[in-house]
């Protein structure tokens, strides 16, 4: 009875290769649209957290001004100074090295090549605080640090730009007016998580920089990164506590500085682009559910042909378990041959979409049986149900069904 | 020709020297029939009595609403009477489930409807196997059997054709080979020339009669056209749900065996 059922439902789809073509074409539609979206939000989430992970774990950044409160509330919060970094790695206990970073946009001439970039002043801990690698070269000796040397260590971006196939390593550039020497390559990290790039970077002593780029010894930014295992409140707190003292904040103060914890900045982000995920998702599921209705259309159309088709297989001592097997088969036979190629198509789109927005490629099990169980439950019930009542007919009725 | 199936009945023989008559093949004893309920209720068939023997070609005529057609669907089966019994091959079908009528229109039955109701899209052929899947053939069993068929309708050539590119008369021979190739003991048509115009329902007839000789099928028809009519054996007239009139036909309309063999090619 199943193989008889089986080649009548192979019979039928082939007799009517429009109709199974569309109900293919819904199942297909909806699929790959979830699949694709999907996987390739959890791809989003994924470089997002890795390029935090990037961004260094453990890591707290240190800035002045108040997180929040009206802007220009009160006077403009002072910049910090080296000797605030230095404080910090000595006094707060956990930490395991901090760097003062001072950042200006800056014109870099190499090569007779003009690039605009940002330039960077801080220590040799700035490349442990920001999980910098070299790819070559080396790090700033202490000599380089204390005497401001004319030395440099340039991002990717940077190498590319103005030195393409060419060796950089010891070659000169000028920063804004100051000559300098490439010391080192920094390994690239690319893209950051809000699609910066950061590997468009030079990166020098602080005293260099402060006194030969700036002129001021403002600090912007206090890197600071931490032990592992240490309480990253307690950190946090020590911080605070002696920020306040340093910068003589009384009781009533509100803090003039900020401590943003990395991990935290983590966990928003990903939780942000979770939901962007979810959303597109939900878009993607509508297209499941259109993709649905049209099966739902098409077997509902074809109904009637299909009522008189089974009045006369009733009539040709068909038994009605018959009949809605052969129709059973068919509407699994076409939900899955739609779900299949659905996520075929979805692989394909979600490797290229995931590639073009260089974000990494996930298979993700579960949507997929999600998708492909739906549809294939659109396609059964819809293909199923109106069979169902056409074969509880008198055979005859089925027959004169208009 | 008929598929050796044991017969509860006595050989035809028996019939001329015993004195109580051998169950007949058909036998409906006061059948009645109402459809629909309460008010509006309509008493198609009210106390109906035929008895149809094995090898009889009966056309079953009448107006519209007399009852012919709801006669011929309980007779094949398809449908269950109210009230009264019928008894096939001597047994009473009483209280038999919708499966089990299935299972013995696929054994016994064959149909020829008024609108052909060919599969569409669906070659001749395979038309014709469809009965024999349900029966599980093996398909080299089922395409012999189709083919054969096909040729003893006269479209042996026609059999890879869809029902779309057949005439009228050509898609009533593939129905008519669809009801023959499980090789049934009765055959019903129900208005089988309905659709046809006269010269194919002639040659339509030429066919239907020719099987019935030749094979010794007992075939019920219903018709409301005399000379369609008068190729039958027996004619049975229903008025009003009743049998109204009912005897033989002695003299059928024979077509040349030449004129067969020509409407079959």
């Amino acid at each position: 009875m199943l193989l008889n059922a089986l080649i009548l439902a192979l019979r039928s789809i082939r007799r009517n290769l429009l109709r199974s073509f569309l109900t293919i074409l819904g199942v297909v539609i909806g699929v790959a649209a979830v699949i694709t979206m999907v996987t390739v939000g959890n791809g989003a989430t994924l470089a997002i957290q890795a390029q935090i992970q990037g961004l260094g774990t453990n890591l707290l950044q240190v800035r002045p001004g108040q997180r929040m409160g009206p802007a220009g509330a009160g006077q403009a919060a002072p910049a910090f100074t080296a000797a605030d970094a230095q404080a910090i790695f000595e006094q707060v206990p956990g930490v395991l090295a901090t760097a003062p970073e001072a950042r200006s946009g800056g014109t870099v001439v190499a090569n007779g090549r003009n690039w605009s970039s940002q330039v960077i002043g801080s220590s040799n801990d700035w490349l442990l605080t920001g999980n910098w690698r070299l790819s070559e070269g080396r790090p700033f000796s202490d000599e380089e640090q204390r005497a401001g040397a004319a030395v440099c260590l340039i991002g990717e971006t940077v190498r590319r730009e103005l030195f393409g196939p060419n060796p950089a390593l010891g070659a000169m550039l000028r920063v804004r007016q100051m000559p300098c020497e490439v010391v080192g390559v920094l390994a690239a990290k690319g893209q950051g998580a809000f699609g910066n790039d950061q590997d468009d970077l030079v990166h020098m002593p602080l005293n260099t920089f402060q006194r030969r780029i700036v002129g001021h010894t403002r600090i912007g930014i206090l890197q600071v990164s931490m032990q592992d295992g240490v309480e990253t409140a307690a950190v946090r707190g020590g911080i605070v506590q002696l920020l306040r003292e340093r910068r003589n904040l009384s009781e009533t103060d509100e803090d003039n500085f900020n401590v943003l914890d990395t991990r935290q900045l983590a966990q928003t982000l990903s939780g942000t682009t979770r939901i962007m995920t979810l959303l597109l998702g939900a878009v993607a599921a509508v297209s499941l559910i259109v993709g649905g209705i049209g099966i739902m259309n098409i077997m509902l159309v074809s109904v009637t042909e299909r009522t008189r088709e089974i009045g006369l297989r009733l009539a040709i001592g068909a038994r009605e378990r018959e009949v809605l097997l052969q129709f059973l088969i068919e509407a699994v036979v076409l939900a899955a041959i739609g779900g299949l190629i659905g996520m075929t198509l979805a692989l394909g789109a979600s490797i290229g979409l995931s590639a073009l927005m260089a974000v990494p490629f996930v298979f993700d099990p579960g949507i997929n049986a999600l998708a492909f169980a739906f549809s294939a439950a659109i396609g059964v019930l819809f293909g199923y149900f109106p069979a169902r009542r056409a074969a509880r007919l008198n055979p005859i009725e089925a027959l004169r069904h208009e | 020709m008929n598929p050796a199936v044991p017969t509860p009945l006595a050989p035809p023989g028996a019939q001329s020297n015993a004195p109580p008559a051998p169950a007949p093949l058909i036998e409906l004893r006061g059948v009645s029939k109402v459809y629909g309920q309460g008010q509006t209720a309509f008493l198609a068939l009210k106390g109906v009595d035929l008895q149809i023997a094995a090898g009889e070609f009966v056309a079953i005529m009448g107006p519209s609403g007399s009852g012919k057609s709801t006669a011929m669907n309980l007779l094949g089966c398809l449908d269950t009477p109210n009230a009264g019994e019928y008894r096939f091959r001597g047994v009473p079908l009483q209280g038999l489930q919708r499966d089990e009528l299935a299972l013995l229109r696929r054994q016994y039955f064959g149909f020829v409807f008024q609108g052909f109701y060919l599969l569409a899209r669906t070659t001749a052929l395979e038309n014709v196997e469809l009965p024999l899947v349900y029966r599980g053939l093996p398909a080299r069993q089922r395409h012999a059997a189709a083919r054969a068929a096909l040729d003893a309708v006269g479209l042996g050539p026609w059999a890879h054709h869809t029902p779309a590119e057949l005439s009228g008369g050509q898609q009533q021979r593939v129905a008519i080979a669809r009801a023959i190739v499980t090789e049934p003991q009765v055959l019903l048509a129900d208005e089988p020339t309905g659709n046809l115009d006269s010269q194919r329902g002639h040659e339509i007839m030429a066919l239907i009669q020719g099987l019935s000789r030749e094979r010794g099928l007992t075939v019920l028809m219903v018709t409301h056209e005399a000379d369609i009519a008068a190729y039958a054996s027996r004619l049975v007239r229903f008025v009003d749900g009743r049998v109204a009139s009912d005897q033989p036909n002695p003299n059928p309309v024979m077509p040349a065996p030449a004129a067969t063999l020509a409407a079959a090619l």
